[in-house]
């Protein structure tokens, strides 16, 4: 049994031994497709063997560089850095990023480099190199590694060129940039040895940028063609770049004109996406204006009631989809869509019963509806605070909603804006043809034009008048949903709404669906474009007197209604 | 005589004015007279309740006149009632002098906060009581007189005007909530001293300031009463229930509207301007839409078009606001709400109209 034993104990032994270094010669490799481009063709044995002495030296120069990092001359250490660096040893890269993030110190019993974190009692240590949790030790037990600006600087600039070999194109990518941004020496020349390998076309053409920003340093010729490639990119490095050139005295005249024509033409690009990025808060904004104000178009424009509590309805999708996210705990990315047409049903019924059991019987009496409703939404604002809470709930974000399309440095779209404006156009053009292309729309039109002619035709004004208010409603609801994504979820999101609802429908012309439209995305961009001069409050402040002294000049607002029932 | 003249056939107003009368002494002196302890004696808290519903009963008048007799439903009137109160603060903040926290003479404590090193324009004249006085009715006066001039002249009725109206009291409060606009952000304006003279805090000046608002009330209650026995308020009435046959028939709608309109601003500012030394604040939450719509309630449930009716319902509703708020706070909003409700559903004419209704079937 003994020597049994033994022996396939010595043939694991040699088979880890032989996994290592296989493993370690695929690192070198992978990580290393300049140095072993360098290599020249050899038989394979003589390759195995100067791969390993090569690791050998470079592992001796490792620990020795380890043991420079925890002296106190900064030179030193600036040393160890580029030894690390230069060892091209994926370990290194965990002992850089934590000595730039100082997190880096070492144990004074041993002497080893950990990693430390501030934990409850004391340190939380972890070993650089195989991540392993080392136990908390209090303060006095542990060193800092202490850095300088120039250690800094370095060390951003290893760490992104260490970065620059990494498979994945998105992490090449961001080392780029951020050698970009650095302004590292020499980048221009890294950049030209590592160019032919790069295979990802996004990657290449930053790579290309950052050859470019070099050659600005270059012979006039070189800078010109230079300036003539980086015109208008959009870099914030290159805009830098240039600009600094054309306040330059000692450049050459052809090049400081060259540099204002690149310079232009980025400010100039500059200024459109800006302009363009404004334009697109505006149209998000005013599609919410749209969303919130379109149900209120319905049961104001095509009833002619007052409903006060729209608001609420609003707010009780916007409560139907954080339950329905309680609900189903592990489904957030899809219970957003079964909250969509629950908020629907939920406010919609709540409508129905509003219309049926108090406006019907204010039919004609405006502003009699007006203070009925605004009683109701004071009762559905009470109730969601006795119910579930005076607070705001938290409703959490899908994760196909949250981050961003980037286009380019300066310009990117978040995703839940431009869901927001595709949805708020989808609810239109949905409302928009059940008025038109439906029975129950062409109920609602006859019955909003000539109420008694409706009946005798033999309409039944009073299922259809429930039937509007309850889609009036649930388009509140449905509101909900997608202002539940945006803002706080509280028992008074619908009070900070109504105003802006009604003052949407007002502008745009009672009783007129494509007004509320136009009138919600202008207002949404008009508020955008003076919010940068003016200040949110203020903007929103002159938007509405805009809109007072814009009814007195056209009191049936943008798209009035004609004929008989703009009469009544 | 006069008096007599216009309290002719309005039963609810004699009885109104005499309650006042009473109430207004009775309670001045079990307050003053009365030694505290005494089962008898009635707090300055009470004193000083009283003294704000009357302030409210006075707003609600304002608000009578134009939904009750013109029809215009202004859902901006706490707008009016706000400036007056900020007129009233700038004077009392100017009172405070070098009292303040900071001890600055010339600026109050909130300028001295943001840094400011004089007075804005606007604040000049404040430290006056006769030119406080001018303020308190001209602010809200001439901002009624535009804001009607514009929206009467283009003939905004109806829902438009009480939508716009909304909007206008709306924006002014987003614009006082500023620190830049220089009345005090946020906080508003408050830690008052005294006032002409006498200090805020006294018992006397309390029971003095109560009186003023009762003696307020019952004026702004005849004036309006005269206005509305006037030829000018016949001509509202018509308005009300026909305009554009009012208009053919050769009146100037606009001009009565206006003028009803800007009347019955100055007095929801006088109303505001006795509210303010009385609760020690006035901040930008008085501008809320909500305080508008609330006070257009006070009037609905005492009835419309009675003016009477408007200071009962101001009355009954503030003083169940107090009871509520204070006993079951969960409770008040439902309250207030089914009020609303229950009131526009079937109680049309609010409880005036109720009680009218009972003694016309006994007779």
């Amino acid at each position: 049994m003994y020597p049994r034993t033994q022996f396939k104990h010595d043939t694991e032994n040699t088979f880890w031994r032989n996994l290592r270094l296989f493993g370690l010669l695929i690192i070198c490799t992978l990580n290393l497709p300049s140095l072993a481009a360098d290599i020249p063709a050899a038989p394979d044995k003589a390759e195995d063997k100067l791969q390993l002495t090569g690791q050998i030296d470079t592992e001796d120069e490792f620990s020795h560089a380890l043991t420079l990092l925890r002296g106190k001359s900064f030179k030193d250490k600036l040393k160890a850095i580029d030894t690390l660096a230069a060892s091209r040893n994926p370990k290194a890269l965990h002992y850089l990023k934590a000595l730039l993030e100082a997190k880096l110190y070492y144990r004074k019993d041993d002497q080893k480099i950990i990693i430390a974190r501030r934990a409850d009692k004391g340190y939380a240590l972890i070993d650089p190199e195989s991540g392993e949790n080392l136990g908390t030790v209090p303060k006095r037990e542990i060193k800092k590694i202490t850095l300088n600006n120039a250690m800094r600087r370095a060390l951003r600039e290893k760490i992104a060129s260490l970065s620059l070999s990494n498979p994945d194109p998105n992490v090449r990518y961001a080392a780029v940039d951020e050698m970009l941004s650095s302004r590292s020496k020499g980048l221009a020349a890294t950049l030209k040895t590592l160019i032919d390998q790069e295979t990802n076309s996004k990657v290449r053409k930053l790579m290309q940028v950052g050859i470019a920003l070099g050659e600005l340093d270059g012979d006039k010729p070189a800078k010109l063609s230079a300036l003539e490639y980086l015109a208008g990119n959009l870099h914030p490095s290159v805009r830098n770049r240039i600009q600094s050139m054309t306040e330059d005295p000692s450049e050459d005249q052809a090049v400081v004109t060259a540099a204002r024509t690149a310079l232009k033409k980025i400010e100039d690009k500059v200024y459109f996406f800006n302009t363009l990025e404004t334009l697109f808060f505006g149209l998000s904004l005013g599609s919410v204006l749209v969303l919130a104000a379109i149900g209120l178009a319905i049961t104001f424009g095509v009833m002619g009631v007052i409903n006060m509590a729209h608001g609420e309805l609003i707010m009780l999708g916007a409560y139907t989809t954080y339950l329905i996210q309680q609900a189903f705990p592990g489904f957030n990315d899809l219970s957003i869509l079964l909250a969509i047409p629950a908020a629907f049903i939920v406010s919609g019924l709540v409508g129905i019963l509003i219309e049926r059991s108090i406006i019907r019987f204010l039919y004609g009496r405006p502003l009699e509806t007006l203070l009925a409703t605004f009683g109701v939404s004071l009762i559905l604002q009470q109730l969601v605070r006795s119910l579930i809470s005076p607070q705001n709930v938290p409703v959490s974000n899908p994760s196909w909603l949250s981050g961003s399309l980037q286009i380019n440095s300066v310009f990117s779209l978040t995703y839940n804006r431009l869901y927001i404006i595709l949805f708020s156009l989808l609810v239109f053009a949905g409302l928009y043809l059940i008025l038109k292309n439906t029975r129950l729309g062409l109920q609602v039109r006859a019955v909003a034009q000539n109420r008694a002619m409706a009946r005798a035709m033999g309409v039944r004004s009073g299922r259809v008048d429930a039937l509007t208010f309850g889609l009036g409603s649930g388009i509140a609801g449905v509101a909900g949903v997608a202002l539940s994504q945006l803002t706080n979820v509280g028992p008074n999101l619908g009070q900070s709404y109504i105003i802006d609802s009604f003052m949407v429908v007002v502008f745009g012309g009672v009783g007129n669906l494509f007004g509320t439209l136009v009138a919600g995305l202008s207002l949404g961009v008009a508020n955008k474009i003076l919010e940068p001069w003016a200040g949110a409050v203020l903007a929103k402040i002159f938007v509405l007197i805009f809109i007072i002294l814009f009814i007195q000049k056209y009191p049936r607002g943008l798209f009035p209604q004609k004929g008989r029932a703009a009469e009544n | 005589m006069l008096l007599t003249r216009i309290l002719k056939n309005d039963l609810g107003g004699q009885l109104l004015l005499i309650a006042l009368l009473i109430t207004t002494v009775t309670v001045a002196l079990l307050n003053l007279a009365v030694p505290e302890g005494h089962a008898l004696h009635i707090s300055t808290y009470t004193v000083t309740l009283l003294g704000k519903y009357l302030t409210y009963g006075l707003l609600a008048i304002a608000v009578d006149l134009v939904w009750g007799y013109l029809g215009i439903l202004s859902l901006g009137h706490g707008a009016f009632f706000a400036l007056g109160g900020y007129a009233m603060g700038m004077y009392l903040m100017r009172q405070i002098g070098d009292r303040g926290v900071y001890g600055n003479p010339d600026l109050p404590d909130f300028m001295v906060f943001l840094n400011w090193q004089e007075l804005p324009w606007f604040w000049l004249g404040f430290d006056m009581f006769w030119f406080a006085a001018i303020m308190i009715m001209l602010v809200p006066g001439l901002l009624a007189f535009v804001f009607g001039w514009l929206a009467f002249r283009s003939r905004v009725t109806g829902v438009y005007l009480s939508i716009i109206t909304q909007a206008l009291t709306y924006a002014l409060m987003l614009a006082f909530f500023r620190n830049e606009m220089g009345f005090g952000g946020n906080n508003g304006l408050t830690d008052f001293k005294d006032i002409l003279g006498f200090d805020l805090q006294a018992d006397s000046t309390r029971v003095g300031l109560f009186v003023a608002s009762a003696l307020a009330l019952a004026l702004g209650y005849l004036s309006c009463r005269y206005v509305m026995n006037s030829r000018l308020g016949r001509v509202a009435v018509a308005i009300r229930d026909a305009e554009d046959r009012t208009r053919f028939i050769g009146y100037r709608v606009e001009h009565v509207k206006l003028w009803i309109f800007t009347f019955s601003a100055i007095l929801a500012g006088i109303a505001g301007a006795l509210y303010v030394p009385q609760v020690g604040i006035i901040n930008p939450g008085e501008f809320s839409p909500l305080n508008s719509i609330e006070l257009v309630v006070w009037v609905a449930v005492g009835g419309r078009a009675t003016l009477f009716g408007a200071v009962i319902g101001a009355i009954a509703v503030n003083y169940g606001k107090t009871y509520f708020t204070a006993a079951i706070p969960e409770l008040w909003l439902f309250a207030l709400g089914a009020l609303f409700i229950l009131v526009t559903v079937l109680l049309p004419r609010g409880v005036v109209g109720l009680l009218q209704q009972l003694k016309r079937k006994q007779t």
